[in-house]
């Protein structure tokens, strides 16, 4: 119950926010979505099924590039390029858990082989001249006053309300996964492999089960991501760095939880946005504080709340995981 | 009685050292067989092998009349054969229900189908009061008895224990052995056991196989094998008290 007025209280917030706030922190809220949504997904592989990813920025990566460039190539908007996105990122997913799982690479080996998909993804774009190269792939940014839903064009607002529902249908489907066998059967691959495939579990099924749902989730954040900032260049959206931004959430929230990848991403975002800020307007600027400032939040964390801020701060509130 | 599990000539070695050779044996329908023998006698590696962690390089396993030593471990125990782990493996962040649940799941229809009959089996081992606390607070008596919860949660055939008996007090013992009992005698379970307690393989075993360095040098009724003067001078020694 009071979990449920909680939750009702957040989500009116939510809903509310862009009538009262102004552009900046309407673009920071975005953000948070942005970064919610993404961690969501991440969620999936490692929270549920102890699969750990380092190489996100892969499927973010490619379901951008889908998306716009067949919408700079063919005029097709997002509504098109959001299926190309999944099913791209569907098969990158199933590849790389099929050479991984099928050949029993795990733990720091796997991570190691999504970082390096992500990195060979990275260098091979640089030279795809169609797609832009490393010179970026741009597209076309029209001022809308009005919403295009189907083609993603409009005003901020609406890119904050689309990542707002993305949030809200991911946290759902999580939910709903979290309740099935699936999120049985992941948690228990999780917990102990060996015990799982002792109780019948297929391991390498549902281990690539979990692989294609979280990349095929992570595609639409690329999707919104191209027609968010209208440019892409390989360097930026492919980098490790980008998914490092990505995991933090969820690891700083709570691993494996629901609302750990949200509340991470909140928390990492507005204080980092914060002290950027903070120190702009005392006229310092310190190239770099940001990856600084995401260090020291994660050792505060690991050391105190190792299982991240959410399982405390629910315990505080008096509500469930 | 027809033989549930038949065991056929299995061997095994790693980097040329023989842990099992050429082992036989059957577990009959609705029988309590035990594997004894001293530590190294290649116990564990033969239930590895009936389990599916590895294929025998030799022999094969069958279960009702059709082999399954090339299976894997799931598909091993969606034949019908569920197994504990000497050393236990329980899902540590999860609750016990939930440990149990992921066992009920290979053969329930449902979530809510699967919740209902692991609760009837934390009944049977005495753990319902326990249900919502975390595997990882129990103490270890209880961790085995939850090893044992989720084998049973998948509807097996055939149970195999690993060193169930072991770390517990004589009174506990005695609880576990009451509870296979019951479930060989009301459900019809075949049990394979492990086991260095004796006092459990007395109570329990309907057949004793030993094994000593891979190989069976005894088998027949628990009072024979324990008077064999083979038996004794390799594992059970001259004073054992039973």
């Amino acid at each position: 119950m009071r979990a449920k007025i909680l939750l009702s209280i957040l989500l009116l917030v939510l809903v509310f926010f862009p009538t009262f706030a102004g552009p900046y922190a309407l673009s920071v809220a975005t953000l948070i979505l942005f970064f919610a949504y993404a961690g969501q997904a991440w969620n999936v592989m490692m929270g549920f099924a102890g699969q750990l990813s380092l190489g996100h920025s892969l499927y973010v990566g490619v379901g951008a590039y889908a998306a716009a460039g067949l919408y700079f190539h063919t005029g097709l908007g997002a509504w098109a390029g959001i299926w190309l996105a999944i099913l791209l990122c569907m098969l990158l997913g199933a590849a790389i858990g099929f050479l991984a799982f099928r050949f029993g690479i795990s733990g720091v080996y796997f991570a190691l082989l999504t970082i390096a998909f992500a990195e060979f993804t990275r260098i091979g774009f640089d030279h795809i001249q169609w797609l832009g190269g490393p010179g970026g792939l741009f597209i076309k940014v029209e001022h809308r006053t009005g919403w295009d839903l189907v083609n993603l064009r409009g005003t901020p607002a609406m890119f904050y309300y689309v990542m707002l529902a993305l949030c809200a249908l991911a946290f759902i489907f999580c939910f709903l996964l979290l309740k099935s066998k699936a999120g049985y059967y992941w948690q228990a691959i999780r917990e102990n492999e060996e015990a799982a495939q002792a109780l019948g579990i297929n391991t390498f099924r549902w281990k690539m089960l979990a692989v294609v749902i979280s990349s095929a989730m992570t595609s639409v954040a690329g999707v919104f991501y191209a027609f968010y900032y209208n440019n892409l260049f390989p360097e930026q959206i492919f980098h490790i760095s980008r998914s490092i931004e990505i995991i933090l959430g969820p690891i700083i929230g709570g691993i494996g939880t629901l609302f750990g990848p949200i509340l991470g991403a909140a928390v990492l975002i507005l204080l980092s946005d914060g002290i950027t800020e903070g120190l702009a307007a005392l006229g310092w600027e310190f190239p770099g504080v940001k990856q600084v400032f995401y260090g020291l939040v994660l050792l505060v964390v690991v050391m105190f709340l190792p299982r991240g801020i959410w399982p405390a701060l629910a315990r505080r509130l008096g509500v469930g995981k | 009685m027809s033989a549930l599990l038949e065991v056929r000539g299995i061997s095994k070695s790693f980097r040329g050292l023989r842990a099992v050779a050429a082992a036989s044996f059957d577990v009959p329908e609705r029988g309590v067989v035990a594997l004894i023998g001293p530590n190294g006698a290649g116990k564990t590696t033969c239930f590895n092998m009936i389990a599916g962690v590895f294929a025998p390089d030799s022999g094969t396993i069958a279960l009702r009349n059709s082999f399954i030593q090339e299976l894997r471990p799931d598909q091993v125990c969606a034949a019908g054969i569920g197994r504990t782990f000497q050393i236990v493996k329980p899902f540590a962040g999860l609750s016990v229900l939930d440990n149990v649940m992921v066992g009920a799941l290979l053969r329930e229809q449902s979530v809510s189908a699967a919740r209902g009959f692991s609760l009837s089996i934390l009944e049977k081992l005495k753990l319902a009061t326990k249900a919502n606390l975390p595997a990882a607070s129990l103490t270890l008596p209880d961790r085995k008895r939850l090893e044992v919860a989720r084998a049973l949660a998948t509807r097996p055939r055939l149970l195999l224990l690993d060193e169930v008996m072991a770390g517990l007090r004589p009174t506990e013992c005695d609880e576990m052995v009451a509870v296979f009992r019951e479930l060989n005698r009301a459900d019809g379970l075949t049990i394979l056991l492990i086991e260095h307690v004796m006092r459990a393989v007395m109570a329990l075993a309907q057949q004793v196989v030993v094994l000593h360095h891979g190989e069976i040098i005894a088998r027949g009724a628990p009072a024979e094998v324990v008077r064999d003067p083979a038996v004794l001078e390799c594992y059970l020694g001259e004073e054992t008290e039973l």
